[in-house]
């Protein structure tokens, strides 16, 4: 069993399309103003559909993490031990991403990160939007 | 109006149970709890099931109704997780409230254990992180625990002692319960030793896999005069969904289960302090402490030290999961919650032998779906 790669729909595009260019984005209601991520069809403060995208700084700090050590399925028992992260955005919303680079024994909730993309597994992938320590 | 009633409740044997098949189980349980009851299978009118990872099939209400050789007039699944059991009971209570049932049967089983792989049921189970943004990075079910655990240590000063002071009291009360699955004694040091799963759960932390089934009989207020034993009222229920995936996650301290146990609570007309006994999902530690501090039954960051002091003993603040739970007893899917339903009722039944809480008139059930993402909540009581 390989990796669980993201496929896009038409929901979510927009925002694979975005990490070819380098660019991780949120969607921001034309209505209220909040920002969302993932992406949904309506806004889940105040479900309008107006929904347009904007670019996040990219910027962020850890809400939470966890080194893994039991891998959900074989693909990921290379990588062993990998740290999952809680990212909160600066812009507010949550994105799960790996912490690369970091040592578990290090890591402290707050800290500042940098979101980066990882190269496409395979061709015609998208990359996937990482982690990294701000230094 | 009067509350439907819980009549019979049975499990199977749990644990490793070579040989067993889901089906066997359900219809194992499915039958002691209608023997429980003192009814024949030809008066059940309603079916409830719940769903199996080693027999999956899209109408298992109806699979389980043709092994049984019954033709129910009213039958479905009900999928919620780990929160099944408890939602399985909320329908079965409105149906027989409406009329439209007298006496529905709910029941769960699967061999998990015997019936897949380690790897299998673990890969299974990660399926349910969200497939774009959750599961491209290795996410499993204990690692989107973690990720609550690592914050709610950060907010409220829980500690790892405090976690693992949960597996012990567990294990502690599985030692009481002839047939629990786990009953070597553990200590706080076995937990901090164990195998790490996924910071800072270790194996302890971690429920168990299991072979089990287990069900129970709900009728109307009326129809329990038919039925053999003293019937235990459902006296108030409530469900609450905040997520599905942590990553969608509004808070990683605050539950649905505050609003599912406030309005179970507020149905049966009592408080939580009012609680002689509590079975509350405990797939991982840092979920039994997260919950018993949502629904209020413990202070912010209380529940750690309190735990290490007794508080869930038999005769302690609030004894609960006096079976074992999840971590202890026995984890075979949808039948874990279903675990602590059947103790519930054997505890307000006073049939608890070696483990009976004294006295005790009123029980909370508790369970959680997904990543503490669907709650729901029993009010049972003594007729
Ligand atoms: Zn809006």
């Amino acid at each position: 069993m390989t990796k669980p790669l993201p496929h896009p729909n038409a929901t979510t595009q927009p925002f694979w399309s975005g990490c070819q260019q380098g660019r991780f984005e949120l969607q921001r209601c034309e209505a209220c103003g909040h920002m969302q991520f993932p992406p949904r069809l309506a806004c889940t403060s105040c479900h309008s559909g107006a929904l347009g995208w904007v670019n996040a700084s990219g910027r962020g700090t850890v809400y939470s993490f966890t080194t893994v050590y039991r891998a959900p399925i074989e693909a990921f028992k290379p990588d062993l031990p990998y740290i999952i992260a809680m990212i909160e955005l600066e812009e507010g919303p949550r994105a799960m991403m790996n912490l690369r680079g970091a040592d578990p024994e290090r890591i402290a909730i707050g800290m500042e990160v940098e979101i980066f993309f990882e190269p496409p597994a395979a061709d015609g992938g998208y990359p996937l939007p990482q982690a990294r320590l701000r230094s | 109006m009067p509350s439907p009633v819980i009549t019979g409740a049975a499990d199977t044997e749990v644990g490793k149970l070579e040989g067993s098949t889901s089906l066997g189980l359900q219809a194992q349980a499915a039958m002691a709890a209608v023997e429980d009851a003192g009814l024949s299978l030809a008066e059940i009118d309603g079916v409830l099931c719940a769903y199996s990872f080693t027999e999956p099939h899209l109408m298992l209400s109806s699979v389980v109704s043709e092994f049984l050789g019954i033709a129910p007039s009213y039958s479905v699944a009900v999928q919620a997780g780990g929160a099944t059991a408890c939602a399985q009971l909320v329908h079965a209570a409105a149906l027989v409230e409406s009329g439209r049932c007298r006496h529905v049967l709910v029941v769960c089983g699967d061999n998990r254990l015997t019936g897949m792989t380690r790897d299998r049921a673990v890969a299974a189970l990660s399926e349910v992180g969200h497939a774009q943004f959750e599961r491209p990075y290795g996410i499993s079910v204990p690692s989107a625990y973690a990720l609550v655990a690592r914050r709610y240590m950060h907010e409220y000063g829980v500690t790892l002692e405090h976690l693992a002071g949960v597996a012990v009291a567990h294990r502690k009360n599985a030692m009481r319960h002839p047939k629990a699955q786990m009953r070597e004694p553990i200590t706080l040091e076995d937990v901090a030793r164990s195998r790490p799963i996924s910071t800072p759960l270790r194996l302890l932390d971690c429920c168990l896999i299991s072979d089990g089934g287990a069900a129970v009989v709900v009728s109307a207020a009326d129809a329990a005069r038919d039925t053999r034993k003293p019937g235990i009222a459902i006296l108030g229920t409530g469900q609450m969904n905040t997520h599905e995936h942590i990553v969608a996650a509004p808070s990683f301290t605050d539950f649905g289960c505050k609003q599912s146990s406030a309005q179970a609570f507020g149905r049966a007309g009592i408080k939580a302090a009012d609680i002689d006994v509590a079975e509350i999902y405990d797939s991982f530690t840092i979920t039994l402490l997260a919950e018993l501090e949502s629904i209020g039954f413990f202070g912010r960051g209380e529940a750690g030290p309190a735990i290490l002091s007794g508080a869930l003993d038999l005769d302690g603040k609030l004894p609960c999961n006096t079976h074992g739970g999840l971590l202890s007893y026995a984890h075979s899917g949808a039948a874990g919650g279903m675990f602590h339903v059947v103790e519930a009722v054997r505890q307000l039944r006073g049939e608890a032998a070696g483990r009976q809480v004294a006295n005790a008139r009123l029980g909370f059930v508790h369970g959680d779906g997904g990543i503490l993402s669907v709650h729901f909540s029993l009010v049972l009581g003594r007729l």
